[in-house]
């Protein structure tokens, strides 16, 4: 047996662990500012820094930026190691660093100029996307590269949970991101309305355990067991944990649209498959809380191992939590409310937070060859951001509870308790306060931390060629007699391919049926296209991020056809390319808000919201009557509706002006009618045309079809 | 767009019975692979975090 000598590339880790740091402190900062200005308005300055755009910039930084090179720190630091090599290519390496952080500032420059597709988490627009398909490649030949040459035959089940993130990853980010093209940057879901919402929520479901969950369970398997110095409890158990977490994690998307107009069929499915979910889900969190066992002397010391273990628990709180969210009768309550917002955060903070700062933690002084410059600040971390998580998610749960209570409550007569939304959004701004100051507490301990790793690396020496040497992987000659598993267990490019069927089985099984069955969505006969001036309106409203606070969704609950009108059909949303749904109110839905108020309330209330709803946190968008509507991409933008199906009639691209100049000549008319003088080709006169339209096609007809 | 490709498959009752079939056989499989799997092999797999050599200055 030959011993071969090489080393670890030390030097990719560090980088990566920089950026998570650096990325961290931003992306939450972020977060801190979003969460300001929902409780002090006046911090929406202009046009680039209201919440609509701030908030994507913070979700994209997070998950992307923060969690994303806290993947790459971690395994690149343990795939070498697993593998007994060093990382496949130098080169790629570099190109999947710089490449990733080109990413995420093209990122945050795009978002916060308004070029969104307008679906959560996957905001960032087609050449961005196309970007992010590239270097995932790359990091994809990299990781099957270096496992390929690995000098370990077994692969280690952290292996496994990296090759599953891989390959899903992959399949959601191209499935959820095909679109049409407009411009550079700008572009239209093939998708529409229901089927949209399907595969989109199919991909942020699946954003959540593959790109938050999957790979962080790769590093607590590793990187636990590393801290604590003793085998994972059960590795029986972590085989149970992985292939029954990527069969089930798939198909439990539909749990994000209970009571939406998705068919019912897929809501039982989504429901049914999340319970499933907790037994993996636990199965994981125990094995993980176990391997401390006769070791728990040693959490009360070492600051690494309580990150650990607050991170375990949070998983664990979080995986409950879950599938409790995905029955109806819990979901009826929590959809909609900061509850959600409440759940996230138990997993952001917590759970992938929490582990990133104890592997931060141990991985920094390691390569550093040095000590933790000072255990004392890490522990003060410890406390500060574990009272920050429950600053930041007591009072969001509260909230949570509040808005649903007051917005279903009606009177002795049968009338809603509090029919102006308003009141329900005023009651919560001490929570949103207290959320805010938890939210600093969170950050300032980041910041403490990454003070704390500056000072150890500046006095430490960067070992970045760390030498290492093992016997190289002979060839097996005679196959052992053993059972298919230790087959595949040793085999990465058959792992890849069972685990990628795996998951598309499910993906299939739930998005085919609705995109087969046409009675799945019955048309309704007066449903139109929306005139150019309205698409045009609908693209500032999709810019303006309105989303991340209105939904577009009645659900059929008594209190909610008694608020906003009409439940919700899923024929009404052909057309809606992307869908508009929303996952949060912290504006009212807006479905049914078409002809509601007159023109000019819409004017004064998007010029400074509070002069029409005393005491809204609405951000104003007084710009959007200075800037001038972009009336040139209008044909591109007809042609690309067309191409989708949407039925225009031929050439209609070349009059589409015409009509979108002669509608919003009526508005500007009607506007000045009620004193208030604006040209009719500013970009708010398009945004209330849109408004106006909202809802209003269902009321022309009697619907058609199996409704 | 793909969604006319996808009307012409025809036979969708076969969805549920596939879906359950899949199900069984998979985590059947599973159960029967790791209450089979032997205990020495799982022991060394378990431990391989634990081998490297970087820890000497821990």
């Amino acid at each position: 047996m030959t011993i071969e000598k090489f080393s670890y590339d030390n030097r990719i880790v560090r980088n990566f662990a920089v950026a998570t740091m650096v990325w961290g402190i931003v992306g939450m900062l972020v977060g801190l500012i979003a969460a300001l200005q929902i409780p002090f308005p006046g911090l929406n300055f202009g046009e680039l820094l209201t919440f609509g755009r701030v908030r994507p910039v913070h979700t994209n930084a997070i998950i992307f930026a923060f969690v994303g090179n806290g993947i790459y720190m971690g395994l690149y630091y343990s795939l070498q190691r697993l593998c007994k090599a060093r990382m496949f290519s130098d080169l790629l390496s570099k190109l999947h660093f710089w490449g990733w952080q080109s990413i995420i500032v093209l990122a945050a420059l795009t978002l916060l100029t308004g070029h969104t597709t307008g679906k959560e988490y996957a905001e960032l627009e087609w050449p961005i996307d196309i970007l992010i398909a590239l270097v995932w490649v790359i990091f994809g030949i990299n990781m099957f590269g270096t496992i390929i040459k690995r000098r370990e035959r077994h692969l280690y089940v952290a292996i496994w949970f990296y090759i599953a993130t891989v390959v899903t990853v992959a399949v959601l980010h191209i499935v959820n991101s095909i679109e049409i093209p407009v411009s550079i940057l700008k572009s239209y879901s093939v998708y529409a309305g229901v089927q949209d919402a399907l595969v989109q929520w199919w991909y942020g479901h699946n954003a959540v355990a593959f790109f938050l969950t999957t790979p962080y369970l790769g590093l607590m398997y590793y990187f636990v067991p590393k801290a604590a110095n003793r085998p994972v409890y059960s590795y029986r158990l972590s085989i149970i944990h992985f292939w029954a977490l990527i069969f089930l994690y798939i198909w439990a998307g539909p749990h994000h649209l209970l009571y939406s107009a998705l068919p019912d069929w897929a809501q039982s499915l989504g429901t049914v498959f999340s319970i499933m979910l907790i037994a993996p889900s636990w199965g994981g969190m125990i094995n993980g809380l176990l391997t401390l066992r006769g070791a728990w002397d040693k959490v009360r010391e070492d600051v690494v191992l309580k990150f650990m273990v607050v991170a375990i628990t949070a998983y664990g709180m979080s995986t409950f939590e879950g599938p409790m969210l995905s029955l109806k009768s819990v979901n009826a309550i929590s959809h909609f409310t900061d509850w959600t917002i409440a759940h996230v955060h138990i997993g952001g903070l917590g759970w992938n937070g929490m582990l990133t700062f104890g592997i931060l933690y141990w991985l920094i002084p390691r390569i550093f060859q040095t000590k933790l410059y000072s255990a004392k600040m890490a522990s003060f971390h410890f406390w500060i951001a574990t009272l920050g998580i429950l600053f930041y998610t007591v009072p969001m749960y509260w909230a949570g509870f509040t808005q649903y209570i007051m917005w279903q409550e009606f009177t002795p007569d049968g009338v809603l308790r509090y029919p102006n939304f308003l009141e329900t959004v005023t009651q919560l701004m001490p929570m949103y306060k207290l959320r805010a100051f938890g939210g600093m507490l969170y950050l300032s301990g980041a910041i403490v931390m990454v003070y704390n790793l500056v000072k150890t690396m500046s006095t430490g020496n960067l070992l970045a060629e760390e030498a290492a040497e093992a016997p190289a992987l002979e060839k097996l000659t005679v196959e052992p007699t053993g059972h298919w598993h230790r087959w595949i267990e040793r085999r990465p490019v058959q792992m890849l391919l069972l685990s990628t069927v795996l998951i598309l089985i499910g993906g299939m099984v739930e998005m085919i049926p609705t995109f087969m069955i046409k009675s799945n969505i019955p048309t309704i006969a007066s449903v139109k296209p929306y005139t150019p001036l309205e698409l045009q309106g609908r693209d500032i409203y999709i810019r303006e991020g309105c989303y991340t606070c209105h939904s577009q969704m009645v659900r059929p609950f008594r209190h909610e056809t008694e608020r906003y009108g009409e439940y919700a059909k899923a024929g009404e949303y052909i057309y809606d390319h992307p869908f508009q749904w929303g996952s949060k109110r912290t504006g009212p839905d807006l479905l049914r808000v078409g002809g509601k108020y007159p023109n000019v309330w819409h004017y004064h209330h998007m010029i400074d919201p509070r002069t029409m709803s005393p005491g809204s946190i609405m951000p104003p968008y007084e710009f959007l009557s200075e800037n001038n509507l972009d009336t040139a991409s209008t044909p591109a933008k007809i042609r690309a509706m067309i191409t989708l199906g949407v039925p225009y009639p031929a050439g209609y691209d070349q009059q589409a002006n015409a009509d979108l100049m002669q509608q919003a000549n009526a508005i500007a008319a009607d506007l000045k009618a009620s004193g208030a003088g604006i040209e009719s080709n500013k970009e708010l006169v398009a945004l209330i045309a849109y408004l106006q339209r909202l809802g209003t096609d269902i009321k022309a007809d009697k619907i058609a079809g199996a409704n | 767009m793909f969604r006319q490709y996808l009307e012409q498959i025809a036979g969708v009752g076969i969805y549920p019975m596939f879906s359950l079939i899949v199900f069984f056989v998979f985590f059947v499989t599973l159960i029967l692979y790791v209450t089979k799997a032997d205990k020495k092999e799982m022991e060394t797999i378990s431990q391989l975090p634990l081998q490297s050599n970087e820890d000497s200055n821990a």
